[in-house]
């Protein structure tokens, strides 16, 4: 009797254990993230390596909530609705957490409505757009990277102090080279009023006609250019203004121009004293940077580009949200999003609670060549919490939600 | 004589420098047949293509039932009751034979535009008994696209009767048949032209064809129309003899 | 514009005319032999400027090493082409119309993918050329002399391409078989060498043109796709098969697009006009007005007459009622048993899937190829977001008005696109698509240009992920249940009559262009029902819905699946969509292993899935009888 009464209790804990067990395992936390990789493969290879190395080190400290980390990566081909039924799978097939990524403005803003649709936290790490934060901002979208708006912000000071009269300006025909190039004829204009805008070149991206666009702006006989180009485009302008002799005695600002992704092709013809924002890691030596860099070098053998940091600082962002909010519940982790500290090689940066947009900022500086190769020189840390406007006019921008 | 179906006066066509078709004028009318004869590049379907407004001719006057129908397209002739078949059949490959001959009905009947409608049902009785006059009843159901060509002649055929038409215009309309069947078809033809009273231009080269079933002949000689009337005087005609049926046996 | 700018702009007009010309040139010869419509020329551009870089850096930066490598480029991709010849398009010259296209479709895939693989994803600046770096002095502005030699390349290669076409016994077959491709046939003449050949001179010449381009331009992944379309521009608007034609359309584009940007921004009293904004769409407007009044481009010849068709498509038949009554069960039970991203994922294929019906219904049975039927679908999807979000409309009316704007443009467009027939009118339905395109993407005030628009979500009601399915497959399935219904209907019939034969269409008096106009308006409203649902089911539309690539989507479905069969371009749309989606998710090197399955396909079933399956069913079928 007792016998066998002690053989049920064995079993019954058995069978309890084998229920309880996977629950003691458990299961990763996942992230879902959506991404244009083959799209723009230049930026976006580097970006994966990052989130790679981020979710390696977060889990080998023991993971978050006492769960390990996954993230789980979907190719939208760069197109919006493809994205949008990507995150509908992570959600509803894979169970993540949430949404991180998105590169192009367009995309970063299909998932971000799909993302307050479905209430669930969305992480942008790249997209440009000022209107993810702002115009079209949402109480579930955050965005990690500097917008266009506060990049150039950063170069306007740069502009003034120069006191250049005549200004002729160059930038890809779509959101990111418009909104750039408003943002910069507005900020100029408010530092030195009698600034003149003499040429305006819209290129189609990707099919920049260099020869023909250089030589307008030449013929508008500008002190100063600002551009907004890059990848390809850029190298053809750069490429066609130096044979041409357009860049003789003009100084030349360029928004993008200072990242590793599209300083590094250019090689010994990176134009030299160009005035551009980008991420100097030859020189950078602060110990978040020096601390990722080695990491970085040592798991990948080769060295970040900016892509890198943005994908590495996302699931370091996703990571700490869910740290503070102790939770997977969404409101729980939109709430934690606010104010939220994360230690990245760049600095600590701050999601501000006003319109979701983090204080991640860039260094400015200018071209030089070293060694056959393009690097950053004269280059200072610029926080992104210098560039944004005022609260007020960011309360005009952003609609109540 | 009855009023003239059709009546050709004074018809030009040039091509380039060429003259295709030198004033040729003549009448037709209802139930009668009449034969267009002449050697290759005599301007015969340059003839036929501008009675049935493919080609506008350069001058000259073509009346149906008196009224001037120089300008009008194709598709406004055949609604006037004229009825065509080609020298190099024209029909639709993908459909069947019935079908085909179902597409003239409807176009006849103005009912093409319907689009909930199923085409199949109506008009099949209609379309096999035209079938059944032309000899194609039985190969209805399969598709033109494997006819053999003298098949093909009678489909076409099938398609202009579906049109009730007051003229028929046919070129070659018994090329590719075996010598029996040809006579058999044109004589199908006559019938139907006096029982219906159409009035029916056709060429041929096969001469028993022409002297055994039409009332009248023409003859056209490079562009020019030589001859004409009944056909033992076309026959024993001095000029025809000379430029044409030399090679006549 | 000051003289000197004048000049020179014409210069940098006439150095693009150059590159242009020679892409275009082997495009041309292509089409001219063979018919195909290769989607694929593109890459083999991209490939040239690959190629030419490793070889350049390979060989060193001399003027040896670099003219050497150019040359040797060149010829590494005339035999790319001659892989491609061989291994796949010889398989399927016998295939229906088009179907081709379906294979180079697969192989920029490939390409695009195996670029990747070998180097990598950086741009490639390539060098210099060596000798030819500095610049001119022409009129006080400096001129690239590289630039300079190029001006001059495009008339020589003209000149040598004459010579060869004029002079040689393989030149007389060129020139006959684009004539005449059956006479050629006819005359004992090995047609596989002569496709071959041609094969290998028109890949020359497209990889001469991209290694040319190694000091202009950075070798990367996104030129195949850029180059495609301005080629395809100039060979139509040259007149296909002309190249004097080529060569004078390249100029008229390229000094175009360079007058543009030299004239720039243009203020007049009131408003301004930015003259460089319009350079994405200058060759497309340009196509659709030379089109309009020359309907086969400025050199071009009609094309002999048709004679009988080589091959008869054959009949079209109607499902069974009781295979649709099973589906359609299937799909009403689909919620039951799935979960959202089933539901989102039956939502694409049953929009895509109308969208490819009604690409299929003007393609098919009336015989009128689009090249730019994505602009009916993205005009139904914008209408619906204009409507809800600029008009205020509750969103079941601008659900339901949607798609007769769709409707209204494909009456404005269609009237001028039934005038022309064959490539010219698929050209010209590609030109309206990107001037479409090019306005969505730029009237910020009411597209949101570039950017899209978002917030575009069903009424509360609809927006459950069931309810808005059952909408979705509702529309959808009813929308092709009506085309398929008047293809049988006295309409549809009249569109095949039409097709098969104009003439004795026309002498029995149909009027081929007025069915095919309402054909093109029901059509564009049908993708315009496909575009709405689709919107609504994102929650966002951007301008790509309008673009190049979701017209070659839908190509490709209808093509997939098989022209000639009824159900195809669902069976097509289905398994585009999900392979996609599946694949994207499972591996890194998703489009390259896409393009292999649609090679597979291509190769194992020349009239597509459905009609390649039939047949085999029919084979068994026999055996067993």
């Amino acid at each position: 009797m007792l016998t066998r009464n002690r053989l049920l209790t064995a079993a019954s804990a058995l069978v309890a254990l084998s229920f309880v067990a996977p629950a003691m395992a458990q299961e990763p936390i996942k992230l879902g993230e959506i991404n244009s990789y083959k799209v723009f493969a230049a930026f976006l290879d580097p970006y994966k390596k990052g989130m790679e190395l981020a979710v390696e080190e977060t889990n080998a400290a023991g993971g978050v909530l006492g769960r390990k980390i996954e993230v789980v990566s979907r190719d939208d081909n760069g197109n919006p609705a493809d994205a949008v039924r990507a995150a509908e799978e992570l959600l509803s097939r894979e169970k993540v957490a949430f949404l991180i990524g998105t590169f192009p403005s367009n995309v970063g803003l299909a998932v971000a409505d799909f993302a307050k649709q479905k209430k669930t936290l969305f992480i942008a790490g790249e997209p440009l757009t000022d209107k993810i934060v702002w115009d079209q901002g949402n109480a579930y979208t955050f965005r990690l990277r500097p917008s266009t708006y506060m990049q150039t912000a950063m170069l306007v000071p740069e502009a003034a102090k120069l006191h250049k009269k005549r200004w002729a300006i160059v930038y890809p025909n779509y959101e990111y080279g418009q909104s750039a190039t408003a943002a910069f004829k507005k900020l100029l204009k408010e530092k030195q009023p009698d600034v003149e805008f003499v040429a305006e070149q819209a290129t189609p991206l990707g099919k920049i006609d260099a020869g023909a666009v250089v030589q307008a702006l030449a013929d508008a006989k500008p002190d100063a250019i600002f551009s907004s180009l890059f990848g390809p485009d850029l190298a053809k302008f750069v490429r066609a203004g130096s044979e041409r002799g357009v860049f003789k005695n003009v100084a030349v600002f360029d928004l993008l121009g200072g990242e590793p992704e599209y300083l590094d092709p250019l090689k010994d013809e990176a134009p030299v004293g160009w005035y551009v924002t980008g991420y100097p890691w030859q020189d950078l030596k602060t110990p978040e940077h020096t601390k990722f860099f080695n990491a970085y070098k040592a798991k990948f053998h080769d060295y970040p580009r900016l892509g890198s940091i943005v994908g590495y600082s996302t699931v370091m962002s996703a990571v700490a949200a869910i740290k503070k909010a102790g939770s997977l519940d969404q409101d729980k982790l939109v709430a934690a999003m606010a104010n939220l500290q994360v230690s990245t090689p760049f600095g600590p940066v701050t999601f501000r609670a006003i319109d979701h947009q983090s204080t991640m900022g860039a260094f400015v500086g200018r071209i030089g060549v070293q060694d056959g190769k393009g690097i950053m020189t004269d280059w200072r840390f610029i926080d992104g919490k210098d560039a944004l406007p005022s609260d007020t006019d960011v309360k005009k921008m952003r609609p109540a939600n | 004589m009855s009023p003239s179906v059709l009546e050709v006066d004074g018809l030009h066509k040039a091509f380039g420098g060429v003259q295709a078709v030198k004033d040729v004028s003549f009448a037709l009318s209802a139930g009668e047949l009449l034969a267009m004869i002449g050697p290759n590049g005599a301007g015969k379907s340059t003839c036929f293509n501008m009675l049935n407004g493919q080609l506008v001719p350069d001058s000259g006057v073509v009346r149906l039932d008196g009224r001037d129908i120089v300008g009008l397209s194709p598709r406004a002739i055949w609604r006037l009751g004229v009825g065509r078949t080609f020298q190099i059949t024209a029909t639709f490959a993908s459909l069947s034979v019935r079908e085909n001959v179902q597409m003239a009905l409807y176009s006849h009947a103005g009912q093409l535009g319907r689009m909930l409608a199923r085409f199949g049902t109506a008009k099949k009785e209609e379309a096999d008994s035209l079938l059944a006059q032309v000899g194609m009843l039985d190969q209805a159901e399969r598709s033109c696209g494997v006819l053999a060509y003298g098949d093909l002649k009678r489909v076409e055929l099938a398609m202009a009767l579906a049109n009730s038409p007051r003229l028929l215009l046919m070129d070659e309309p018994t090329a590719g048949m075996a010598p029996r069947e040809r006579v058999a078809l044109m004589e199908l033809t006559a019938r139907l032209a006096r029982a219906q009273k159409i009035a029916i231009l056709f060429t041929e080269h096969d001469m028993d064809v022409v002297f055994g079933q039409a009332d009248h002949v023409i003859v056209l000689d490079r562009g020019r129309l030589i001859a004409g009337g009944r056909p033992e005087d076309v026959r024993n005609n001095a000029d025809v003899r000379a430029v044409y049926l030399g090679s006549m046996h | 514009m000051t003289f000197p700018s004048f000049f020179i702009q014409l210069l940098n007009g006439l150095t693009d005319a150059s590159s242009l010309f020679l892409v275009s040139a082997g495009l041309s010869l292509i089409f001219g032999v063979t018919r195909i419509v290769n989607f694929a020329h593109g890459s083999l551009y991209m490939l040239g400027l690959y190629v030419a870089y490793s070889l350049i850096q390979a060989l060193g930066r001399s003027p040896f090493g670099f003219w050497t490598g150019v040359i040797l480029a060149a010829l590494v991709v005339g035999v790319v082409g001659v892989v491609i010849e061989v291994l796949v398009l010889r398989r399927i010259y016998r295939a229906p119309e088009l179907f081709q296209l379906l294979a180079t479709f697969a192989i920029v895939l490939v390409v695009k993918d195996a670029a990747l693989y070998l180097w990598g994803s950086e741009d490639l600046v390539g060098p210099r050329a060596p000798g030819l770096a500095m610049a001119v002095d022409i009129l006080g502005k400096r001129m690239p002399a590289y630039d300079l030699l190029l001006i001059a390349i495009g008339p020589v290669m003209l000149g040598l391409l004459w010579l060869l076409l004029q002079r040689t016994r393989w030149g007389a077959l060129v020139r006959a078989a684009t004539q005449d491709r059956e006479m050629v046939g006819a005359l004992g003449v090995d047609q596989a060498k002569l496709f071959t050949s041609v094969f290998f001179v028109g890949a020359m010449l497209a990889g001469l043109g991209g290694a040319l381009q190694i000091p202009r331009e950075p070798a990367n992944l996104d030129l195949d796709l850029s180059v495609i379309a301005d080629a395809f521009v100039v060979t139509v608007v040259g007149g296909l098969g002309s190249l004097p034609g080529a060569l004078l359309a390249a100029i008229l584009i390229g000094v175009a697009k360079a007058m543009c940007i030299g004239v720039g921004t243009v203020r007049l009293p009131g408003f301004e006009v930015d003259f460089s904004r319009l350079v994405l769409v200058v060759e497309f407007v340009i196509m659709g007005v030379v089109l309009v009044l020359r309907p086969y481009g400025l050199l071009g010849k009609p094309p002999a007459v048709a004679r009988a068709a080589a091959s008869v498509p054959p009949p079209l038949r109607s499902p069974r009622w009781q295979t649709a009554l099973v589906w359609i069960a299937l799909l009403l039970a689909a919620p039951l048993v799935s979960d959202d991203y089933f539901a989102a994922l039956l939502i694409d294929i049953a929009c895509f899937a109308l969208f490819a019906v009604s690409l299929h219904f003007i393609m098919g049975p009336a015989g009128m190829i689009s090249f730019g039927h994505a602009a009916y679908f993205g005009l139904g999807a914008y209408a619906g977001a204009v409507l809800l979000k600029r008009a205020g409309l509750p969103m079941e009316a601008a659900f339901l008005l949607a798609p007769f704007v769709a409707a209204a443009f494909a009456l404005l467009y269609g009237w001028f696109c039934v005038r022309l027939s064959g490539v010219y009118l698929a050209m010209l339905t590609l030109a309206f698509a990107q001037i479409t395109w090019s306005i969505v993407f730029q009237w910020d005030s009411l597209t949101s240009g570039s950017n899209g628009m978002i917030g575009i979500w069903p009424a509360a009601w609809l927006s459950g992920k069931t309810a808005y399915y059952y909408l979705a497959i509702v529309c959808c399935g009813l929308g092709i249940a009506f085309l398929w219904r008047v293809l049988f209907s006295p309409f549809g019939y009249t569109l095949r009559a039409g097709r098969d034969s104009p003439l004795r269409a026309e002498v029995i008096g149909i009027n081929v262009r007025g069915f095919q106009w309402m054909a093109f308006v029901l059509a564009g409203a049908m993708a315009g029902v496909a575009g709405t649902v689709f919107a609504f089911s994102k929650g966002s539309i951007s301008p790509s819905a309008t673009s190049i690539s979701q017209s070659t989507d839908g190509l490709v479905m209808v093509l997939l699946g098989g022209v000639e069969t009824l159900t195809g371009p669902v069976v097509g749309a289905g398994l585009f969509t999900w392979l996609r989606d599946v694949l994207a998710r499972e591996t890194d090197y998703w489009r390259a292993v896409f393009g292999l399955i649609i090679l597979a396909i291509v190769v194992l079933f020349p009239q597509g899935l459905v009609g390649g399956l039939k047949a085999l069913f029919g084979r068994w079928q026999e055996r067993n009888a």
